[in-house]
């Protein structure tokens, strides 16, 4: 490990985690939290070769371009990088999956296999990155814009919001969370706890579109989810090796053993919040979009799940490094099998 | 009594029921039998899309040539359908032998043809003898079974091997069946004479042969070639080969310790399926889904994406009778142009076309190496004749895996690489290095997309670079010509008449060449699409070539005037699009018709 105060526990720089320069608009909520994913994978000093990324197509789904250069990343197509990285998860369980996505690309044409990535638990961290409109074809609405929410040429949304945090607890997904592209200490704490999560880790962020969906009425505009936004707690991440200097008063703070061991503590702030009760996260969820608020944090979280890999009990070796003594069943099974074929 | 001579291991049987009614293992009885006896047999089933309650027929053919394909009429019919039977009694021919469960079947004499043999079979009073009560309405089948047995002289120590092993250890089923098959036999001694000179007899047909549905042997081909990952949706006729790798897959690909070495998961729909091939293909492992037409019209987006981005995928295409849900449970060669062009923009692909069984064990192996090698997507175009029929084959011939795993740069290989782009034709044949997900350099890493790319895997929108990727992937195409299987001729090869085929046409083709054995005509049956320079040298040798395709639009034959222009001219169709599988009945009539002999 380099005592270099510039690099994390794995040797590596800050640098070691960029990427291409963005191509999105100025000020876009994305590369916030691009940003922020950057400084969680340096924090945590996460091999960048051991990383995939993947992504669908829209704005949100162009920003694996923007970190971590060293992975390999895979921009598939629209609404379908679920199954794209369920394959690839399968296919080698020791790749460190993210997934970025956005709301079209999520809740639209992607909600068949966003659902059925959840309800396997595909071992990965999924990031919506929400803003409520179609960015990349100038402004229509998406299906998490909400009730009433008006579009920047004017008229009101028509349809209710799909809520992807209540629809994946109600999936069985394990790891919910919520957030705001403003709010970067936020993100980074929940990036390094879903890392740490083993199975499905949803973190749907909203991520304000300045260039179409950042008037007056939107309710996803930078300025009415800053005024809006209710953190429901104070996150601490403690990675599994380092020492526990979390200092908090009995009561004040709740503590979860993430998978890996590491530590993810929840300081109390306005309100009680407990996020292991399903049916309490997700009357929370109903209250807040009732109530035009937007609750952030860690909504829902149970180390109850078994992921995919573990259900479907694959050897330890990627399944692309078996060789030919793993895969060839020889010349002696096939004269059993053409023995049983007569 | 029958007068005349035998007529010895050469007759077709068609048996008409209502499916779900337990008749298949009826037929399967029969026709394992006479292949264990020796006999030249092949099988058939023309069933319906359902469940339960609607007609299906089974045709057991009996050749001394063991031919494959289907007999368009048959000498003798069992009918125990009283829905169908008046139709089926239509569409006899003069001298058919028939057997008929007289319960539920009126057969008057102004429906009896000449020289027809008529056998009533009391099917419901006799279910009376069969103490399995519960059983009753699946046992009943095994009476025109027992019938047919004692008539044409079927070896009941045969039957009974066959009994015992489908029943494997549960003897009361076994005594059940024996006993079913006995009220037949019984009924038959007792109240038939033989009429017509049918008769089968022990022969040497089968030596080193086996019986098997084409799925089965796709899904053994797919273990064999080294397969890891498979992800599927149910679809007709593709379901058993997904089905059959999985089960294959847990006997020999678990570890001592009872893991797995293999990933089989039943996808949302066929677009997650072929994109969670792309993902296990993209990460390193073989990968592969079966699907039918429907299945590959979903899977355009994805294919696109393959090829472009230079994925590998095996694709298992059970073919069946389209547009839209079509004839679910009918056979065609239909998605030949809907695979080999799959997906928007200029994409072109490679196609295997087994005729067989052992070709499905064999191509489907091959697959893999090519597309490991090719990074793209390979097509196994199977049908559901070949598919879901069972069929009598040469057993399987392990080969040695190649497990060529194509141009993939370990984290040592690129120690040594000056300069390595993922789309870098480095070495002129199109195909370009890749290295996989996980890969421990400081250069291994790159970015795959669908949309532009350069040979560094940057995005662009250059032309210059976007014309070059293009005119590369094509490039690539025809550097696969070297690695399909070549095409099979056969016949009289100074013959100007030629007949090209693929696929499951090869039986009806093969047995009409048997026929018209004193015409000069010479066959050549395309194994791989892009077309290799043996195909076109053997248009270029014809004045005539006859097209024999189970499509309406002569699919094939368009693929060879796009890629080979100038035959145009010589080429005549032969065409069979009605569902059932292709019969040398039809090929026969419509070539000599053609040709006017």
């Amino acid at each position: 490990m380099s005592t270099d105060t510039n690099c994390n526990r794995a040797g590596l720089s800050k640098l070691d985690y960029g990427g291409k320069p963005t191509t999105l608009c100025k000020g876009c909520g994305h590369d916030s939290i691009t940003a922020g994913i950057i400084q969680a994978y340096y924090e945590l000093g996460v091999a960048p070769h051991s990383l995939a990324k993947f992504s669908g197509i829209g704005c949100s789904s162009k920003t694996p371009t923007y970190f971590v250069d060293r992975a390999h990343g895979f921009n598939t197509v629209h609404g379908r990088m679920p199954s794209v990285a369920t394959g690839a998860s399968v296919a080698n369980k020791k790749l460190t999956i993210i997934g970025v996505s956005g709301d079209g690309d999520t809740a639209s044409i992607g909600m068949g296999q966003f659902c059925h990535l959840v309800r396997r638990n595909v071992n990965m961290v999924y990031i919506i990155e929400n803003n409520g409109t179609y960015g990349l074809t100038k402004g229509q609405f998406s299906a998490t814009a909400d009730l009433g929410s008006t579009a920047k040429k004017g008229p009101a949304n028509q349809f209710p919001t799909i809520d992807c945090c209540a629809i994946a607890i109600e999936l069985g997904a394990t790891f919910v969370a919520r957030s705001f592209s403003g709010d970067r200490k936020q993100v980074i704490a929940l990036v390094k706890a879903a890392h740490a999560h083993q199975g499905i880790a949803l973190l749907d962020i909203i991520s304000p579109c300045v260039t179409f969906n950042n008037q007056e009425g939107s309710t996803k505009s930078y300025s009415f989810v800053k005024e809006h936004a209710i953190p429901l707690h104070e996150l601490g991440f403690v990675q599994s090796q380092d020492e526990i200097t979390v200092d908090m008063k009995e009561g004040e703070k709740k503590e979860i053993r993430l998978h890996d061991g590491s530590l993810l503590t929840l300081r109390k702030l306005d309100r009680e919040y407990d996020p292991t009760d399903k049916m309490k996260a997700l009357t929370a969820i109903n209250d807040s979009r009732q109530k035009q608020e937007l609750i952030t944090g860690l909504l829902y979280y149970s180390d109850k799940g078994t992921d995919l890999n573990t259900l479907l009990n694959t050897v330890e070796s990627p399944l692309w490094a078996l060789g030919e003594k793993d895969l060839d069943p020889g010349p002696e099974a096939l004269k059993k099998i053409n023995a049983s074929l007569s | 009594m029958a007068t005349g001579q035998s007529i010895v291991n050469n007759l077709s049987i068609r048996v008409a029921t209502i499916n779900g009614t337990g008749s298949q293992s009826a037929n399967n009885l029969l026709f394992k039998s006479l292949f264990r006896m020796g006999i030249g047999v092949c099988a058939k089933n023309l069933f319906p899309s359902n469940i339960q309650g609607l007609p299906t027929w089974f045709q057991i053919r009996v050749s001394e040539q063991g031919y494959q394909d289907l007999r368009e009429f048959d000498d003798l019919a069992v009918l125990m359908n009283a829905e169908t039977a008046k139709d089926d009694i239509a569409a006899m021919r003069p001298g058919t032998t028939v057997f008929y469960n007289s319960s539920i079947i009126k057969f008057t004499e102004d429906q009896i043809k000449p020289g027809m043999s008529v056998y009533a079979i009391p099917v419901e009073e006799l279910s009376k003898g069969i103490t399995e009560t519960k059983l009753r309405h699946l046992l009943k089948n095994l009476f025109y079974v027992g019938a047919l047995s004692h008539l044409y002289e079927i070896e009941i120590e045969v039957m009974k091997s066959v009994i015992q092993d489908t029943f494997k250890g549960k003897q009361s089923a076994i005594d059940a069946n024996v006993a079913a098959l006995q009220i037949g036999i019984d009924y038959a001694k007792a109240n038939f004479t033989k009429a017509d000179n049918f008769l089968f007899k022990r022969a040497n047909c089968n030596e080193g042969k086996i019986i098997v549905e084409g799925n089965t042997a796709s899904a053994l081909g797919a273990i064999y070639g080294g397969c890891t990952v498979v992800a599927w949706y149910p679809i007709t006729p593709s379901s058993s080969l997904a089905e059959s790798c999985e089960s294959y897959m847990k006997k020999l690909r678990v570890d001592k310790d009872g893991k797995a070495k293999f990933a089989v998961i039943q996808a949302e729909d066929e677009l997650a399926s072929i994109g969670m091939v792309l993902g296990a293909s993209w990460a390193g492992a073989r990968a592969m889904t079966a699907t039918a037409g429907p299945g590959i019209s979903l899977m355009h987006e994805f294919i696109g994406l393959a090829y472009y981005s230079e994925i590998p995928a095996v694709i298992f295409d059970v073919q069946r009778v389209g547009p839209s849900t079509g004839l679910p449970t009918r056979t065609q060669q239909c998605d030949i142009i809907s695979c080999a062009l799959a997906s928007h923009g200029d994409t072109k692909h490679i196609l295997l076309f087994p005729a067989s069984p052992t070709e499905c064990f064999e191509m489907g192996a091959e697959a893999f190496d090519l597309a490991d090698r090719m990074q793209t997507p390979i097509f196994v175009m199977t049908d559901l004749d070949l598919g879901m029929n069972a069929w009598v084959d040469n057993a399987f011939e392990y080969k040695a895996p190649s497990f060529d795993r194509g141009k993939v740069l370990s984290a040592e290989d690129l120690n040594k690489v000056k300069d390595w782009g993922r789309y870098l034709d480095s070495d002129g044949d199109g195909i370009c290095y890749r290295t996989l997900p996980g890969t421990d350099h400081m250069k291994g890493a790159y970015f795959t997309r669908g949309s532009g790319h350069d040979e560094y895997a940057r995005y662009t929108e250059s032309p210059v670079v976007y014309t070059r990727n293009m005119d590369r992937l094509l490039k690539k195409w025809h550097t696969s010509k070297k690695y399909l299987p070549k095409p099979v001729l056969k016949g009289d090869i100074n013959s100007k008449v030629g007949i090209i085929a693929y696929g499951t046409s090869d039986h009806a083709v093969v047995e009409t060449m048997d026929r018209l054995s004193t015409t000069s005509l010479k066959y050549l049956r395309v194994r791989a699409y892009p077309f290799t320079q043996e195909v076109e040298e053997f248009i270029k040798s014809c004045d005539v070539v006859y097209m024999v395709e189970q499509n309406r639009d002569g699919q094939l034959q368009q693929l060879l005037e796009i890629d080979l222009p100038g035959i145009q001219h010589k080429l005549r169709p032969i065409r069979y699009y009605g569902g059932f599988p292709l019969s040398a009945d039809i090929v026969e009539r419509e070539l000599t018709k053609q040709m006017g002999i």
